[in-house]
């Protein structure tokens, strides 16, 4: 695979990157939930991880996390394996987990100041809580806020040890389009400053809007890798034309030349033809195209073990 | 402020942390905080026109309010150690608690003196708040000797301590959260039974008195009456004696157990999974 496809903008050299990934595997018995990923991300570069249900996202977050352990490969995350990171290397990122269940008996503040304690230079708890727009609810326990306040403290407790590196594992689900869009901001913020950020959601306009680049894994590989405009390729961005032939049967072209085609089809019928479309293929078609040609279905097996 | 914190400090503002978090979960302070003074005021309540307790013809009686403050103070050792912290650190390993802090650069350390420091602020209010309620509402006299409140400081100190361990090792137990109670109480229900907090101790059948002098908290109960029972009733106690050495024999054996144990088994999240 090439993951150093031209264009991208931000390649990582070897050395600078602050997350390597070589032959990544993670295997559940026979099964392999990620099964030889290679991957390069550059400091300060924001990367989206996209793919279905159960295609490996989270069991490969998670072993850069250091929640999991990797059946083989080299991974390293701001130049320390995770599978060994202790808690200096654990001051230097951020985690944004899918959504916790903790019962909540701190109020935002509290939590947020109690947090900040365990990290040598953390930021500011009242900037952060107004960052996350929860200053009217910083006297609030964290219990009696809504999914959507409570998914904005989760992230507040990401970034309050002012981390190099954050991971964000699905951060908008269960969010207000309003709501994305004040998170949006706070992660352009941060990513202003120089935070590299590894982002998996299932939002291709989440990706679209914060991503430098993105990569689509699917059956636990990385099918493709790319700036978010390049993804799929040239080819998958070919405007297609379909019509309908004199008899009845439809016909679809892909061309880069759609007007052209369109007019000699008109010359050829004699008339305008029936059913006439010229379609650019938006992210999501380029996405569920990627997804479906590699007849990747998401099944479950990454949940049922985990 | 420096790059490196010190355990110790993040230790003590989990310490604050954690006491906070407690008084505010209705469910611990009910059931782990109250329940041992209530329990007291219940027996001593019903039992209020049954006479006085004697360890023999002639000699030295005391109210039957009297005969289990030492039972309860040992049941509120077992209840803010054992209980608590089995029930409240497998829920905490279920709902995402303990992960969230595996992924911060919160030492284990600081964590566990969190829990234990919690144990031992909310164990000694307990215990505060029953002697202050038997010698105020029940009229129970307390001891007068400093020799006796010693003895009261290292049974209540070592008592607290391996009742914390015990209760993080038992911890691992529980396969999820929800179950949590469920494995948790029998056990701590059974041994209160058997080990002479609600049930008068040299009463029960010799095998059973046994069983029970294979865990710790008989001999919190022991420990605690030679503290408020008058010195003849040493002769109810299975050896005729007070046993005090025994008593710390044992407890250290059991907190180096809940040690060992705590130590092999805690982990933030299971890695392998």
């Amino acid at each position: 695979m090439d993951i150093s496809a031209p264009g991208t903008g931000t390649i990582p050299s070897d050395a600078d990157a602050a997350v390597r990934i070589r032959g990544l595997r993670k295997d559940y018995g026979r099964l392999a939930a990620v099964d030889g990923i290679d991957l390069d991300i550059a400091h300060g570069e924001t990367f989206a991880l996209l793919g279905p249900n159960g295609a490996g996202k989270s069991t490969t977050v998670e072993i850069l996390e250091g929640y999991r352990l990797r059946s083989s490969g080299e991974v390293s995350v701001l130049g320390v394996d995770p599978a060994h990171g202790n808690l200096a290397w654990k001051a230097r990122i951020g985690i944004v987990l899918q959504s916790a269940t903790e019962p909540g008996t701190a109020t935002v503040r509290e939590q947020l100041a109690h947090f900040a304690g365990f990290y040598p230079d953390p930021l500011d708890v009242d900037e952060v809580i107004a960052a996350v727009g929860l200053e009217e609810k910083a006297r609030t326990r964290v219990s009696k806020l809504s999914g959507g306040q409570r998914r904005r403290v989760d992230v507040a407790l990401g970034i309050i040890g002012r981390p190099e590196l954050l991971f964000l594992d699905e951060p908008t689900t269960g969010f207000d389009p309003e709501a994305r869009r004040e998170f949006w901001q706070l992660i352009r913020a941060l990513k202003a400053e120089g935070t590299t950020i590894l982002l998996t959601t299932h939002y291709l306009d989440e990706a679209a809007q914060l991503g430098d680049r993105a990569g689509v894994i699917l059956d636990g590989r990385l099918v493709d890798v790319g700036a978010i405009d390049e993804l799929g390729g040239a080819e998958a961005r070919v405007p297609i034309v379909r019509w309908r032939e004199a008899g009845g049967a439809l016909r679809e072209v892909r061309t880069d030349r759609p007007a052209e085609l369109v007019a000699s089809v008109v010359t050829r019928l004699g008339g305008e033809p029936e059913g006439l479309e010229v379609i650019r293929p938006s992210l999501e078609d380029i996405y569920l195209q990627l997804v479906h040609s590699a007849g990747a279905e998401a099944h479950d097996h990454e949940e049922a073990l985990a | 402020m420096s790059t490196t914190l010190s355990t110790t400090t993040v230790g003590a503002s989990r310490i604050g942390y954690e006491t906070r978090s407690y008084f505010r979960s209705p469910d611990a302070v009910f059931f782990t905080f109250l329940f041992p003074v209530i329990m007291l005021g219940i027996f001593t309540a019903a039992f209020s026109s049954s006479g006085e307790i004697q360890p023999g013809p002639g000699a030295e009686g005391v109210s039957v309010g009297a005969y289990y403050l030492p039972g309860m103070l040992a049941a509120g050792l077992l209840l803010s150690g054992v209980q608590n912290l089995a029930v409240e650190i497998a829920g905490e390993k279920s709902n995402g608690t303990l992960k969230r802090l595996g992924g911060t650069p919160l030492s284990p350390v600081s964590y566990f003196m969190g829990k234990i420091g919690q144990v031992f602020v909310t164990g000694a209010l307990q215990a505060g708040l029953l002697l202050l309620v038997a010698a105020t509402v029940l009229g129970i006299a307390l001891p007068t000797t400093l020799d006796a409140w010693l003895t009261f400081a290292w049974v209540f100190v070592l008592g607290i301590t391996t009742s914390a361990l015990l209760g993080i090792a038992l911890s691992a137990l529980p396969r999820s959260g929800k179950s949590a109670t469920a494995v948790v109480i029998p056990i701590v229900l059974i041994l209160q039974f058997i080990s002479g907090v609600y049930l008068q101790f040299s009463q029960l059948p010799e095998w059973m008195q046994n069983i029970a002098s294979i865990f710790p908290l008989k001999w919190m109960a022991q420990g605690m009456r030679a503290v408020f029972l008058p010195d003849d009733f040493k002769v109810m106690e299975q050896n005729g004696e007070w046993d005090l050495g025994l008593v710390a024999i044992v407890l250290v054996a059991w907190l180096v157990v809940g040690l060992i144990v705590s130590r092999i088994t805690f982990r933030w999240i299971r890695r392998d999974a």
